[in-house]
Formats: structure tokens, C-alpha cells, sequence
């Protein structure tokens, strides 16, 4: 039995397209300052910058407070469960029309190898990005105001950690625009993201097709 | 109860930043407001009318008989005079690696006319004194001060050339005593804007066009803005004038900053007051200089002593610069000039006359300016750099000292006898150096901090003429890291790698998947 079940709360959807604008707008601003075109102007585009990445450390408090109020962290919590089995899907098995190696449920929305991405955004890319662009700010502060054990010598280090990670975030941006095609339709998965809504098996059916176990609590719900 | 704690944090935020605004709302007078004030009132600048003093109630034909007078007053002056470098052409300077040592025209050396040894009656003609003897001795009597000349206010008083520093003996001494007043920009540029023989020779940035220059010139002394006067900015204590120039110093003191009025967070945006703690306000205040007239960027002087049908002669550019002179060689003229730049933090060290080159086939730099990157308290200046290549002992390593200026054909000076030979040995026999009769010629370099011809805020040099990858102001500076025109190239090359990596996948990938749903499709339908 097929319903459509609200998977991506209106938050999770602010939240999501918000960062999506912001990062695009952030690699678009920081790729100017970073010397590969002048389209801004380099005063603007460090002065866009800027505000972007406040609205993005802003947005990122109120994510991080969101995941950790309604549990949703766990959904990216690792597994190796199926792995294998997504491995050969995206590798062979989609070519040939197969289904997913598993069915999306409100409990487990990502597959093993998204939960593997996304963790991998949250904990290594954006931290990374985030508190090198936070010492790209402020590296000359501390000095000036007398703090003098977190003076930075020079720049050199912090802005090629800020690029990196840039360029990860852009290789990532890539792979993920191209994936949202991958999914029961063609545009199944952007129209999620956009009203919430996706057409998925009933939970009671699915049965051990999970990519993780749900709380014990919840299955019994 | 979780809507409630919603709408208190929400009306927190709210009157937070109301508070916000409604602060910034209040007018607070920023250090430019009152510094336009302060400047924009026309201030009597006499504070006294000498021509009413019982003492001046005379007649003087005499420029001795002048200081004499002024000196029956000013009781102290001679003594601070003859303790200053702009009468002693000297002043005790710490300079590392040598100690301390009087430095200053007596022996410096430099890349335009040299040196004064041998040469100090034509020289002398910028000294504060009446009259120094041939071979460049001071006149201990303190009636040798020339107070006209720094404080003449009827533009009439005029120095005598080649006579040691004696004024034109024609002058109305009386009229000029009876009218003395603090300097103008006109006493201090009677020498300051012709230094190396002619207009803007030297500097580039202090010319003629400073005696009365517009506000695009100049933002300060604008005769049509602020008015400002050389003496606002080099306060003056005791006839010590602040503020100098590291041809002839090399102490981190007596130095005049733009902080000293405008403090050291004068912008609104923070990013530009925290860009002070490493680049002087002139780097993007002053983006261009010698804006009205040319100054010299190279001179060589190996080229000097050619005739034209047996005589000296001159070639001269469009402008009227002198680009060809027997007497001097050739130049090589620039207007409206970006600077170098360079790292500063204070001190300099300086070629003396008698040091050693060690390696002549490389450009000697006659004042290299101390500081780098690492230097805390370094930060990046403007420079005009002037290169010569001047005339050089080439037996004993030591760049020559020629006598330039003489009288009479037959003196052996370079300007009437045209003879190398002769000139250096004169020269150095003067200065009591050895010369091992070798004439070579030797490449020097010469920095020149720029430090007038400051524009407009509107005009000051933009963001991106340093932070980009091609043509950066600051691409001679490569001792440290700086965004938009550095990069790292294995991170620039494997992230670019990355992304076409990335970029072919997804096209592979979903070229693939294109292919088997058409094959599906053919063999369905």
C-alpha cells in the first residue's frame, strides 16, 4: 500500500533550501575573493561574504538546536547495513531499472551511503569551513586586543583550509544535484524537498526492508 | 508555556536590536568632522606684526645684520640652530651593524648629484646658514643663521647660486625683516621641491606644484580645501621639525604618521582600520604620485661628457624635462606614477661614503629600508625608487665621490672639464678617501618613501588593484599570504581535478542511465 507522508518537515525544508541559497551565494562571493573572476567587486563580494556567512553560522545554530530536540541526528547515524547493497544499486542495479535497495520511511530517510555523506558534511566539511572562515575573520583580533596564544603568524594556512574545504563543498554540491535524479521518479525526490510530501511504502509492510533499525519505541508506534 | 517562551525570546531580539539602531541614530562627531573643523577656520596665521618692533625700525643691508637682530629677541634660537640638522647637514643616528654615526648630507650618499664633498658652494645654496667655507665647515658665529629664509613671508627673500649660501645682495633685507612670520609651504619648497638639481628631481611627490596645489593634488593642502600648511603636520619644537626622510635617517623616531590626527581606526569598516596593522595609510591613500610634474626614475650618468660639435648640449622631452645633459648624462622621466612598494618598520641602514661594494655587477642600494612580513612592527609603504648608475672606483670597490661644481675651466670640476679622472680625484682627496685611479661605472638604487600627493578617499587605491591574481600593486612583496592573489597549487589544482572529476562522473553516470532507458524503452515499444 502507497501514501504520501510528510517527510521533510517545514523546518527541515527552511532550513535545507536556505543553506542550499547560502552556500551557492558563499562559494559564488568566495570564489571572487579567492581571485578566479571579479564580478562583485572585491569590497562587495568580501562585504556579501561576510553577511552570508553570519546567516550561515546563524542557521547552522538553529539546525544543530533542531536535530538535537526531535532526534533527528540519528538519522545520520552510520551504518554498513546495505551498504553494499546501495553500492551495486548506484553502480549497476539503477541502470537496469532496479528498485532501491530499500524503501524510504519517515524513520530512515537516508540511505546508508547519504547517512555516510551527510555525516561526513557535518562533521568534517562544514567545521572545517565554518571555523577557518571564523579564523579568516578574527585571526588579527586576539592580537589586537591582547590575546596573544591564539595569534596567527600568517594567513596562509587558514585561507588554504577555507579553500579545501570550498572545493569539497562544491564536488559535493555536483554529485548532489545529479542524485536528487536518482530517485523512485526522476523529480520524486526534488518534489519532497520542496512540499515535504513523498509517495512511500505504508511502515506496517515494509518490514525488515528498513536501512536501520528505528527506535524500539517508535516500531511499535 | 513553549509559545510563550517563543514570543519572549522573539521581543527580545526585537528590542535588542532597536536599541541597535536607535544608538547608531545618535550623531557622534568623528575624528574627520572635527578635523575639518578645526582646519576650515582661517586662523590668523601672523601672531605677531614685526614691522611695528622698535628693534626693526631700520635699515639692513646686511643678512648678518638681520639675524643679529633677530637674535637680540629670539635669544634662544641660535642655540637650538645650531644644534639641528638643517644647519649641521647632520645628526646622530643609530644605524645597525654600524652604531651610531652622524649621519646626513656630509656624508651620505646618493644617486642624484652624489655627494657635497668638493661641491658644498653650489650645495649650500639649501642650507640654513649664510655662507659655508669651500670645504664645507660651518660658521660657528650665530650670525651665520639665515632666519629669512624659513621665515620670510613677501616670497622676495632669494638665495644666491654657488655662493656658499649667501642670499642675492640686492634684496630689500629691510622689507623681508620687518615681515617675518611662521614658514609657508613656499619657504620650506624654495629647496625641498627641487632636490637633485631641478623641479621634482628627487622626491616626485614635493614639487612645485605644492606651493600652491589644488585638492586633487594634494586633500590637505589644497589651496582650494584645507589649505594645510607643511608646519600642521611637521609640528615644530624648538626649530626641531618633525617628520624626515630615510634618504638621510635611519631611527624608528621624529616621525610624523597620519595617525597622530586621524587615529588609528579612522574607517567605519572595520576590515580597513584592521588592514593598518600591516599597510601605512599612504599605500592606498596616495595611489599615484608626481601627479602635476614629472620626477627622474633613472639617471645614468655614465652617458655624461658627450658633446655636440665640440660643445655640451641638452635634450630635453616633450614636457621640457631634460632627458639629455652633458653635464649630468641621461634621465629617464615619469608622471603620474604608481609606486613600488615596500616593507617598512622604521629604520633604514645607508651606503657611506668610503664603504666597500662587495659585489659591483649587482645594484647597490644606497638606503635599504629594514622590515618584513614577519615584522611586527612593519608595514607596507609606498616608494618612489630612483636607479643610477653612477660613477665608481672601481680599483678599490667605492663608489667614487666626484667634485661636480667649479668655477673656472681648469678646476677639474666634472661640469666645466668634463674628465671623470679628475673629478673623482678631487673628489675623493676632499674626503680624504683613496682612489685607485680606475673609473668604472656602478648601478645604485635609492628609495624615496612617498608621503605627500595624498587623494581623496574616493580616489584611494581600490580592493582589487592588490588583491588580484595579475598586476597586483603588491607583487613584489611575496614574503607572505595574501587572498585574492595567492594561492596554493596543488589545493587550486586537485580541487579543480575534483570538481571536473566529479563533473564527468555525474555526465558518465547519467549518460549511462539515459542509454539503458532508451534500450528499454526500443525493446518495450
Amino acid at each position: 500500500m502507497k501514501r504520501e507522508v510528510l517527510i521533510y518537515k517545514g523546518f527541515e525544508r527552511f532550513w535545507h533550501w536556505t543553506q542550499a541559497f547560502l552556500i551557492m551565494f558563499l562559494a559564488f562571493t568566495g570564489f571572487e575573493i579567492h581571485g578566479v573572476y571579479a564580478f562583485l567587486g572585491y569590497r562587495e563580494a568580501v562585504r556579501w561574504h561576510n553577511i552570508a556567512a553570519y546567516m550561515f553560522l546563524g542557521l547552522t545554530v538553529f539546525a544543530i538546536f533542531w536535530h538535537l530536540t526531535t532526534g533527528e541526528w540519528k538519522q545520520y547515524l552510520p551504518t554498513v547495513k546495505n551498504l553494499k547493497a546501495y553500492l551495486e544499486f548506484y553502480l549497476f542495479g539503477i541502470f537496469k531499472n532496479a528498485p532501491h535497495p530499500t524503501k524510504k520511511t519517515v524513520l530512515s530517510k537516508l540511505n546508508p551511503l547519504q547517512r555516510l555523506t551527510y555525516l561526513g558534511l557535518k562533521v568534517v566539511i562544514f567545521p572545517m569551513s565554518v571555523f577557518s572562515g571564523l579564523l579568516y575573520m578574527f585571526y588579527r583580533y586576539p592580537t589586537r586586543h591582547g590575546v596573544d596564544w591564539i595569534n596567527i603568524g600568517s594567513l596562509e594556512i587558514v585561507a588554504i583550509v577555507h579553500t579545501v574545504a570550498a572545493f569539497l563543498l562544491i564536488t559535493f554540491l555536483i554529485v548532489h544535484l545529479y542524485l536528487i535524479t536518482t530517485g523512485h521518479t526522476l523529480f520524486s525526490n526534488l518534489r519532497a524537498m520542496i512540499t515535504g510530501y513523498e509517495e512511500i511504502e505504508d511502515e506496517e509492510k515494509q518490514g525488515s526492508d528498513a536501512g536501520t533499525n528505528p527506535p524500539k519505541e517508535v516500531q511499535d508506534a | 508555556m513553549r509559545k510563550t517562551i517563543l514570543a519572549v525570546v522573539l521581543a527580545g531580539i526585537v528590542v535588542a536590536l532597536a536599541v541597535k539602531f536607535l544608538q547608531s541614530g545618535e550623531v557622534e562627531k568623528t575624528q574627520l568632522a572635527l578635523l575639518r573643523e578645526k582646519f576650515s577656520k582661517k586662523e590668523a596665521r601672523k601672531k605677531a606684526d614685526h614691522s611695528k618692533f622698535q628693534p626693526l625700525q631700520r635699515n639692513f643691508a646686511d643678512p648678518r645684520e638681520v639675524t643679529a637682530t633677530c637674535e637680540s629677541c629670539h635669544n634662544l634660537t641660535a642655540e637650538q640652530l645650531t644644534k639641528s640638522n638643517h644647519y649641521n647637514w647632520e645628526r646622530p643616528q643609530y644605524v645597525k651593524g654600524r652604531g651610531i654615526v652622524y649621519l646626513g648630507k656630509k656624508n651620505a650618499v646618493n644617486n642624484f648629484c652624489i655627494a657635497t664633498t668638493a661641491n658644498e658652494k653650489a650645495c649650500a645654496k639649501c642650507h640654513v646658514g649664510l655662507g659655508l667655507d669651500e670645504h664645507g665647515k660651518l660658521k660657528t658665529d650665530p650670525a651665520n643663521i639665515d632666519c629669512m629664509v624659513c621665515h620670510d613671508t613677501t616670497g622676495s627673500y632669494m638665495k644666491a647660486p654657488e655662493k656658499g649660501g649667501e642670499p642675492v645682495m640686492t634684496l630689500d633685507f629691510t622689507n623681508i625683516a620687518q615681515n617675518v612670520g611662521l614658514p609657508s609651504r613656499s619657504n620650506c619648497g624654495v629647496c625641498h621641491f627641487y632636490g637633485g638639481g631641478g623641479n621634482n628631481v628627487k622626491h616626485g611627490d614635493l614639487e612645485m606644484s605644492m606651493f600652491s596645489p589644488t585638492r586633487d593634488v594634494d586633500v590637505h593642502m589644497g589651496v582650494d580645501g584645507f589649505n594645510m600648511q607643511c608646519i600642521d603636520c611637521h609640528k615644530t619644537k624648538e626649530h626641531n621639525i618633525s617628520g624626515k626622510l630615510y634618504s638621510l635617517c635611519s631611527m624608528n623616531r621624529d616621525r610624523v604618521f597620519c595617525e597622530d590626527c586621524h587615529t588609528s581606526a579612522p574607517h567605519e569598516d572595520d576590515i580597513l582600520n584592521e588592514h593598518g596593522l600591516k599597510v601605512a595609510c599612504q599605500t592606498c591613500h596616495i595611489p599615484v604620485y608626481a601627479k602635476v610634474n614629472a620626477t627622474v626614475t633613472h639617471w645614468d650618468w655614465s652617458t655624461a661628457g658627450r658633446f655636440k660639435d665640440g660643445k655640451p648640449y641638452s635634450e630635453e622631452d616633450a614636457d621640457g624635462n631634460h632627458i639629455y645633459l652633458s653635464k649630468k648624462g641621461s634621465f629617464v622621466w615619469g608622471k603620474n606614477l604608481k609606486p613600488e612598494y615596500a616593507w617598512f618598520n622604521g629604520t633604514a641602514s645607508h651606503y657611506l661614503a668610503g664603504d666597500k661594494v662587495e659585489d659591483p655587477s649587482k645594484p647597490v642600494i644606497l638606503n635599504p629600508l629594514n622590515g618584513s612580513y614577519k615584522d611586527e612592527s612593519a608595514k607596507i609603504i609606498p616608494v618612489k625608487v630612483h636607479r643610477a648608475k653612477q660613477v665608481f672606483d672601481a680599483g678599490n670597490k667605492i663608489i667614487a665621490l666626484p667634485k661636480l661644481f667649479g668655477e673656472a675651466k681648469g678646476s677639474g670640476a666634472f661640469w666645466v672639464d668634463f674628465d671623470w679622472q679628475k673629478a673623482v680625484e678631487i673628489g675623493m682627496k676632499e674626503a680624504n678617501l683613496p682612489f685607485s685611479g680606475k673609473i668604472g661605472f656602478v648601478e645604485t638604487v635609492s628609495y624615496w618613501p612617498v608621503n605627500h600627493m595624498v587623494s581623496s578617499k574616493d580616489r584611494a587605491v581600490k580592493c582589487e588593484e592588490c588583491h588580484t591574481r595579475e598586476d597586483s600593486r603588491l607583487d613584489q612583496l611575496r614574503d607572505f599570504y595574501m587572498p585574492g592573489r595567492d594561492y596554493s597549487k596543488p589545493v587550486e589544482y586537485a580541487g579543480i581535478g575534483l570538481v571536473l572529476f566529479a563533473l564527468l562522473g555525474v555526465a558518465g553516470h547519467g549518460g549511462l542511465r539515459i542509454f539503458f532507458a532508451l534500450r528499454r524503452n526500443r525493446r518495450r515499444g
